[in-house]
């Protein structure tokens, strides 16, 4: 039983950096139905540049944050403004062509510069406790990655649901051209979704480089794809249904290295998507939706 | 068939153009002109014309987009390893078996993936590109993560060039039936195809499982020309491999995919040294060509005759 909360502990501060990085496919699914390969590499940059923040610039954690969350928002506008505004009518299958092609850029770009080889996160930036709680061992650094997670996640639900901007995103993602009508920047919308999804998977980014204490160019595409299955296993496009996906996608990964094989921990995410899409392709919070014609 | 003596004719002077090209090369293999880098390369542009095609048939002709091409690739290279390296078999009938092999699980697979629209199939079938390396990888009799080395050399030139014109003229003939002209139509409007009575499940089903097979079959050749194999060379970079090919070469165009195998082919000899650069020009292929011309290079025009005659102001 102990070991099954420890597993639980565990899997809790990985699933709430899964579902940071959910929440920004997400959103960017709900507002423009485009699946944003790119959203991993995000992260990616994200932990590079509170990697830098913290090397270079001496910061502590949360300036690096702040920075990585400011650096990364700015990157997803860009790219949404390059990539994706041109092929905003166009066939989905481009838009998804696109996106991988968004995503490989990342990648390489940052090998280029930055080399392919691995750095490891400063641990000093953040001094380890392990704290023992009725037989449970609890970092420091997992309250704070939960604890982190949780704020973030509730300042996004105070911008969707009481904010103007927020209440644009809800107007744009149910109907654009309703919403263009009423007087909604729709481009605007969708600059800020990409820059609040971003900032997001940025915030993830430095909490990845402190739970695994490396970082490298490619370290955002498992991840990504994990955050990816935990975005349709709550129901794409819906924002609480991200937040549940996250934190059981990650519980249910250290369970499974935990009591099965390490090995077979990224196939388990992929079977559990393919599982999902068989019995229900809208998720856990999904309604059912038939196509229009 | 042909009908028509101006077809005969044309038939006939296929055959030769390609009986030429066939004996042109093997005449320049066995004079050595042709030293092991260019025919490395050589092999490697029939394999990647072999998936580039087949995979065409999936996301081009079809519009699924598939993003496991790779894994069935594996598939196959493995059962043909396997048949010749455990079991003594000899090479057809481990190509066969490879090809089958990954036919078969383009058939588990697709059943039902292929119920899935658009984004969710794709990935999908990344994921179980991805589950079949992983399997790969914890298969002990298989290597692990180390994969099956010292497999026979047995891909020579003549079947490289054969499985090449029988991937092509296969799934050629194959859009030129009347199961192509339903497969396009699933491609177009899934709704109205359906509507039509196309049986549209099926017909994906039936194209995805081409395509694996096809894709097993380069990857038995693969296995065999390479000695080599393991379950990372078959990861998703390399289903975007084949993805880069397609697209640039137009969603929907046989000659097309060819060309561009050819040309990524060609690209990645020069660039072997520096492989972040080739990787930013595949994505920059991928970007500018979707903003600039979604439906690829060729779009879904196929290079004929008539392209060429009309080039010359004569008439076909």
């Amino acid at each position: 039983m102990v070991e099954f909360l420890q597993q639980m502990v565990n899997g809790l501060s990985l699933g709430a950096i899964y579902a940071l990085i959910a929440l920004g496919y997400t959103m960017v699914y709900g507002i423009i139905l485009l699946i944003n390969f790119a959203h991993g590499d995000i992260m990616m940059v994200g932990a590079y540049v509170g990697f830098f923040s913290i090397t270079m610039l001496g910061s502590n954690v949360f300036v690096a944050l702040l920075f990585a969350m400011l650096a990364c928002a700015a990157l997803g506008v860009l790219i949404e403004k390059i990539a994706y505004k041109p092929l905003r009518n166009s066939t989905r299958l481009a838009a998804l062509i696109t996106a991988i092609g968004a995503s490989l850029f990342l990648e390489y770009v940052t090998i280029f510069f930055l080399t392919p080889q691995q750095r490891v996160f400063p641990a000093e930036a953040f001094p380890m406790h392990q704290y023992q709680i009725m037989g449970l061992y609890i970092s420091n650094k997992d309250i704070f990655i939960v604890v982190l997670a949780v704020i973030l996640m509730i300042m996004l639900q105070y911008i969707v649901k009481r904010t103007r901007a927020g209440k644009a995103m809800r107007a744009v993602s149910l109907d654009r051209e309703a919403a263009m009508l009423m007087g909604i920047s729709v481009d605007k919308t969708i600059s800020f979704t990409f820059a609040l999804g971003s900032a997001l998977a940025a915030a993830a980014g430095v909490l990845i480089g402190l739970y695994y204490g490396t970082i490298n160019p490619l370290m955002g595409i498992i991840p990504g794809l994990k955050a990816f299955v935990a975005a349709v296993l709550g129901g794409i496009g819906i924002i609480p249904g991200a937040m549940v996906g996250g934190f059981l996608m990650g519980i249910l990964e250290t369970m499974v290295s935990g009591y099965g094989s390490s090995m077979y921990r990224d196939a388990v995410a992929f079977g559990v998507l393919i599982l999902i899409l068989l019995i229900k392709p809208t998720g856990i919070f999904g309604r059912n939706d038939s196509e229009k014609v | 068939m042909p009908s028509s003596k101006r077809q005969w004719l044309w038939f006939l002077i296929n055959i030769v153009i390609l009986a030429g090209i066939f004996t042109l090369v093997q005449y320049m293999i066995a004079t050595r002109m042709l030293n092991q880098y260019y025919q490395i390369n050589l092999a490697s542009m029939c394999i990647n014309i072999i998936l580039a095609v087949s995979l065409n048939l999936i996301n081009g002709f079809t519009g699924q987009l598939s993003l496991g091409h790779a894994g069935f690739m594996a598939v196959g290279a493995y059962v043909a390893a396997v048949c010749t390296k455990s079991m003594d078999l000899s090479f057809i009938p481990a190509i066969i078996a490879g090809s089958l092999a990954a036919a078969l699980a383009g058939l588990i697979i697709g059943v039902p993936t292929l119920r899935l629209r658009g984004d969710y199939l794709a990935i999908a079938t990344l994921g179980f590109g991805e589950i079949i390396r992983v399997i790969l990888q914890n298969i002990e009799e298989v290597g692990g993560p180390a994969g099956i080395v010292g497999i026979e050399r047995l891909t020579t030139w003549p079947y490289l060039f054969l499985a090449t014109v029988i991937t092509i003229i296969v799934i050629q003939n194959l859009i030129n039936s009347s199961y192509g002209r339903a497969i396009i139509s699933v491609r177009e409007d899934e709704v109205a195809a359906e509507m039509m009575g196309v049986n549209t499940t099926w017909y994906k089903v039936m194209a995805f499982m081409i395509g694996a097979g096809f894709a097993g079959l380069a990857g038995a050749l693969f296995a065999h020309y390479f000695y080599i194999i393991k379950p990372d060379t078959f990861n998703f970079l390399k289903s975007f491999d084949i993805l880069v090919m397609v697209v640039l070469g137009g969603l929907g165009s046989t000659t097309g995919a060819i060309l561009a195998a050819i040309f990524i082919t060609v690209l990645t000899a020069y660039l072997q040294a520096f492989p972040a650069i080739r990787m930013i020009i595949y994505a920059m292929i991928l970007i500018l060509v979707m903003i600039y011309r979604p439906q690829g290079l060729l779009g879904n025009k196929e290079l004929t005759r008539k392209t060429f005659s009309r080039f010359w102001g004569g008439s076909a």
